[in-house]
């Protein structure tokens, strides 16, 4: 008996688990407390959330005024602003200037070469990176070029360009005042934190009402989702500038401003370009969504080319998309590392007057040669019929396969165990999150999650949250199934490394609108398609996370494990798995976060969780319903993140080591 | 490089004859914004409209804007023109959007517009009684999939383009399960890898649209909907129950701006004109959606083609 309370008294989980077994228990049987049974949330308790979210927006965007000005007019004014970089920025590299359209258009300017621009970027990439850079940069534009995809790219690029700026320059003024004061930083890290996994759509009917239509809109809705890792990394940066450096500027006199311009942020620089790094690659991945309220571009490829059903010219397209993420990936990571590599190792740049004559003399020569600006119609390629036929192919004869792997799991595993999702008390579910809060880190974590859960439940959208929930379970299981064992095998061959981030970086970027439609044709609309959707987004932090644990593992450990005689699988199971651990958690956790930003895409297919409900309401234009039911995926993102990284910690804490 | 000024020169050349040319100069500069939403028909007749206007030295921008978000951009002046709103879905809105006194009913298009439950051809062989709706009632194991037998599959629109298949389902004794596409390409995605197949399917059809003219098939006849129908429990074959009949079909109209029209009064005379038939917008539809063309082309080609039509509707520019 003491025996048994000792073994309970370590292992909380016991305890915990006898908890949930006897209020399923109790729950099941409908024993009613407080005039309510615990199955269902009772109708009193749900609160009109939408409808208050909704009117305080619709108030702020309509009739709110800052002295006599209203904030719409502001809002507006603000929008025309940022509207002229976005077209003066088009016109220099899409489309030159052109009037009118019709019978009445004529190009008065055409845009800036190709053949200028790319020779420039080549030459660029050689002095950042050597010649492996330049032949990527090469290649990269080559088949914007040759696909046709070039005047579009273009258009992405000076939105990509624009959000860039803006969303660096705000995170960083951002970063910079959470550094300097606590409370700042403790407010904005909240706001970041919410902000990154509430889904974008949630945002873009705000941002509709309060900026209009049109690229504007597209743009600051980008910079908004890309805001956060600039922050993150700005605050990161200059916390870890050396507390040396920061003494030599004061003893050398700096006021504040000049130690912050002159010593602290040049001495962060390298981390700060880590921060702009993830700002491009996140605009781009904006950019189909983007073009959905008006940004134009390779985004708007896509969806066009979908809609027509051709599968191979939307990949064609997304693939530019890719392209563009790549180039623009290497070429910051080696501007990073030059900076951190210090000035002594510098080749001398060729210089800018060098550039400015190949760009201009070759958008010169483009009025001799019209080919030089627009790329010919008839030379291009395209592979787009060979995809189309090969998913014809695939439907036509391995239909019934796939139909039967389809049924097998929805009518055997996905359907019953949403079922059970759906069917779970909410009392249940809240005391059981608390629980496990309250085990893994304690009282505070507990509430902060019970609160959550809480809010979900009085949203009125449980429902949805608890298909949302299966959905993402399912996808992380597959994900990870898949993911860990391929990241084990790519950790343990080095030569695999840069192929697999480049197939990483592809998945990461490749518009999933692109293979959300293939999945429809071989297994219809509905939840597992959703599912392989996600599942495909969701795969590359898993895998990454994986080989990146399994490297990090200290050399000394594993050569201990080996002279004490331990075979290879003992040494993978015993000393490698065990030391991965916490990085391993993070891993699962970025899994599910991306999993979750995916639901709303997801939505495209037919799903009925609470990305539905936030695409219903971008459609239909209603805020409150958009606001909170991304809100609603917010919680459940920040609910599974924190228990997971209390979980690490613990981990962490009890193996003693750093992930 | 003489040359090079030399284009440069001829270009701002082209520019002054072509504005110089213009006997009609425009009422105002400021530019008319057309809606464009993501449907074809409606991107091809926004571009000849903005090929007329343009011709006549308007200064025009599109704008893209979601079919059913668009009256806030309207009634707030984001939005001027848009040349299609389809009885069909936008009815209720644009009523009372109109009674804001905003917005404006700028007359039809001429096109009409169809949307209803939909069959491959092939489907008759295996439920000989369509396009009777009633066949339905008796074959619906023909359409079944796994997860939804004994009850047929019906494959309906995006949640947020409404309908009421569920309770048309109800009410009908349908024996089939309602399972809604995300999207529109969602929709085609699915009929086209079953069409590959000879596969069933039945679903969520509009008109005028390009998959009538790629894939052959029929729509299921139901009763015809009136307004009893969707008000009068009473009305139809079941006694207890509204919706008891098809989808509505009806006018494809234009909406504008109310305060435009005392700025561009010509320019919404054009527009008010402006006339398209079912089977001309099918084609130039196809020719986008199938063949590949860009938008830009087929509308311009258009545009030759038909020049005298569309002078007449520009009688206000002609003095």
């Amino acid at each position: 008996m003491i025996k048994a309370m000792r073994f309970a008294m370590h292992t909380p989980w016991l305890v915990f688990v006898l908890l949930v077994l006897v209020l399923f228990a109790i729950s099941s049987n409908s024993v009613s407390l407080f005039g309510t049974n615990l199955r269902s949330i009772p109708e009193f308790m749900i609160l009109p959330l939408s409808d208050w979210a909704g009117n305080a927006l619709n108030w702020f965007a309509r009739e709110a005024s800052i002295g006599s000005l209203t904030v719409q007019t502001i809002t507006r004014n603000f929008a025309e602003l940022v509207n002229w970089p976005i077209t003066a920025l088009n016109m220099l590299l899409a489309d030159g200037i052109v009037t009118g359209a019709g019978f009445n258009k004529h190009q008065l300017m055409p845009p800036l070469s190709w053949l200028g621009l790319s020779s420039a970027l080549v030459l660029y990439s050689y002095f950042l990176g050597g010649r492996r850079l330049a032949w990527l940069s090469a290649i990269g534009t080559a088949y914007l070029v040759f696909f046709g995809l070039w005047q579009h790219a273009m258009t992405t690029l000076a939105s990509v360009i624009m959000c860039v700026i803006v969303a660096a320059g705000l995170g960083l003024f951002i970063g910079i005042a959470s550094y300097r004061a606590e409370k700042v930083e403790i407010a904005s890290r909240v706001v970041m934190n919410v902000m990154q996994t509430v889904p974008i759509f949630s945002y873009l009917v705000p941002t509709l009402l309060l900026f209009g239509y049109g690229p504007s809109a597209a743009l600051l809705a980008t910079v908004l989702y890309a805001l956060p890792p600039m922050v993150h990394a700005t605050v990161l940066a200059l916390k870890s500038v050396p507390t040396e450096i920061r003494e030599y500027g004061e003893i050398a006199g700096s006021t504040k401003r000049q130690l912050l311009w002159k010593v602290e942020l040049p001495a962060a620089l390298p981390m700060l370009t880590v921060g702009l790094n993830q700002v491009v690659m996140m605009s781009l991945n904006m950019v189909i969504i983007a073009s959905m309220i008006g940004a134009g571009g390779l985004g708007y490829d896509v969806l066009r080319a979908l809609r027509r059903l051709d599968i191979g010219g939307g990949l064609e397209a997304g693939m530019g998309i890719v392209v563009l993420a790549v180039i623009l990936d290497r070429i910051t990571q080696a501007a990073a590392r030059r900076q951190s590599a210090g000035l002594n190792h510098e080749v001398r740049s060729p210089r800018p007057w060098l550039y400015l004559l190949i760009i201009f003399g070759a958008t010169g020569a483009s009025f001799l040669l019209p080919a030089l600006q627009f790329w010919p119609e008839k030379m291009m390629l395209s592979t787009a019929p060979f995809w189309n036929e090969s998913i014809s192919f695939i439907n036509q004869h391995f239909f019934d396969q796939m139909e039967a792997l389809r049924n097998f799991s929805l009518l055997h595993i996905m359907n019953p165990f949403r079922d059970f999702l759906v069917e779970l008390p909410f009392v249940l579910v809240l005391l059981t999150l608390g629980g496990i809060a309250y085990v893994l880190s304690g009282i505070r974590l507990a509430a902060i999650v019970m609160g959550m859960t809480a809010f979900i439940a009085v949203s009125g959208f449980w429902e949805a949250a608890m298909i949302s929930v299966y959905l993402t379970a399912c996808s992380v299981v597959i994900a990870v199934l898949i993911g860990f064992p391929f990241g084990v095998y790519i950790a343990s061959s080095p030569r695999l490394l840069k192929p697999a981030s480049l197939l990483l970086d592809t998945l990461q970027t490749l518009p999933t609108f692109i293979y959300l439609l293939p999945a429809v044709m071989l297994f219809r609309n509905g939840d597992f398609s959703a599912l392989i959707a996600i599942a495909c987004y969701a795969i590359a932090p898993a895998i990454r996370y994986t080989i990146h644990g399994l490297r990090s593992v200290p050399e000394s450990r594993i050569e201990a494990a080996i002279m004490a005689g331990c075979t290879p699988t003992q040494v993978f199971r015993h000393v490698k798995i065990p030391s991965a651990y916490p990085t391993l958690l993070l891993g699962l956790n970025q899994t599910i976060m991306m999993a979750l930003s995916m639901l709303v895409i997801a939505a495209l297919v037919g799903t009925r969780d609470l990305g539905q409900e936030v695409y219903i309401a971008l459609t239909r234009a209603e805020t409150g319903n958009g606001i909170i039911a991304g809100l609603g995926i917010a919680a459940i993102a920040l609910i599974s993140d924190s228990l997971l990284k209390a979980w690490a910690a613990k981990k962490q804490h009890q193996l003693g080591v750093k992930p | 490089m003489k040359k090079l000024i030399a284009s440069i020169v001829s270009s701002a050349v082209i520019l002054s004859v072509s504005q110089g040319a213009q006997a009609f100069t425009p009422e105002s500069k400021q530019p008319i914004k057309l809606m464009v939403a993501d449907w074809t028909s409606m991107l091809i007749n926004t571009e000849i409209m903005n090929i007329i206007l343009s011709t006549y030295g308007y200064n025009v921008e599109k704008v893209i804007a979601d079919d059913s978000a668009r009256y806030p951009g309207f009634e707030y002046g984001d939005l001027h023109i848009a040349l299609e709103t389809w009885q069909t879905t936008q009815e209720a809105a644009l009523a009372s959007s109109i009674k804001t006194g905003k917005v404006l009913d700028l007359g039809e298009t001429g096109m009409h517009a169809k949307e209803d439950w939909w069959y491959p051809l092939y489907m008759k062989e295996r439920c000989p009684g369509l396009p009777e709706w009633k066949a339905l009632q008796d074959c619906a194991a023909a359409f079944a999939t796994a997860d939804t037998a004994p009850k047929g599959r019906y494959l309906s629109a995006p949640v947020s383009w409404g309908g009421n298949d569920e309770e048309r389902v109800a009410a009908l004794d349908l024996p089939f399960e309602v399972v809604h596409a995300g999207t529109d390409a969602g929709l085609t995605a699915e009929l086209k890898a079953a069409y590959e197949r000879k596969a069933p399917i039945i679903l969520w059809v509009y008109e005028p649209n390009w998959v009538s003219k790629a894939f052959e098939g029929e729509f299921v006849k139901f009763p015809a909907n009136t307004p009893e129908c969707t008000s009068d429990a009473s009305w139809g074959p079941n006694k207890d129950a509204t919706y008891d009949c098809g989808k509505p079909e009806g006018w494809i109209k234009k909406m504008g701006w109310a305060e435009g029209e005392t700025i561009w009064p010509c320019a919404y005379d054009m527009v008010r004109n402006f006339k398209m038939d079912n089977a001309t917008i099918s084609d130039l539809v196809y020719q986008v959606d199938v063949e590949g063309k860009e938008v830009e082309d087929v509308a311009m080609q258009w545009a030759r083609d038909n020049e005298k039509t569309w002078r007449s509707w520009a009688s206000c520019a002609a003095n």
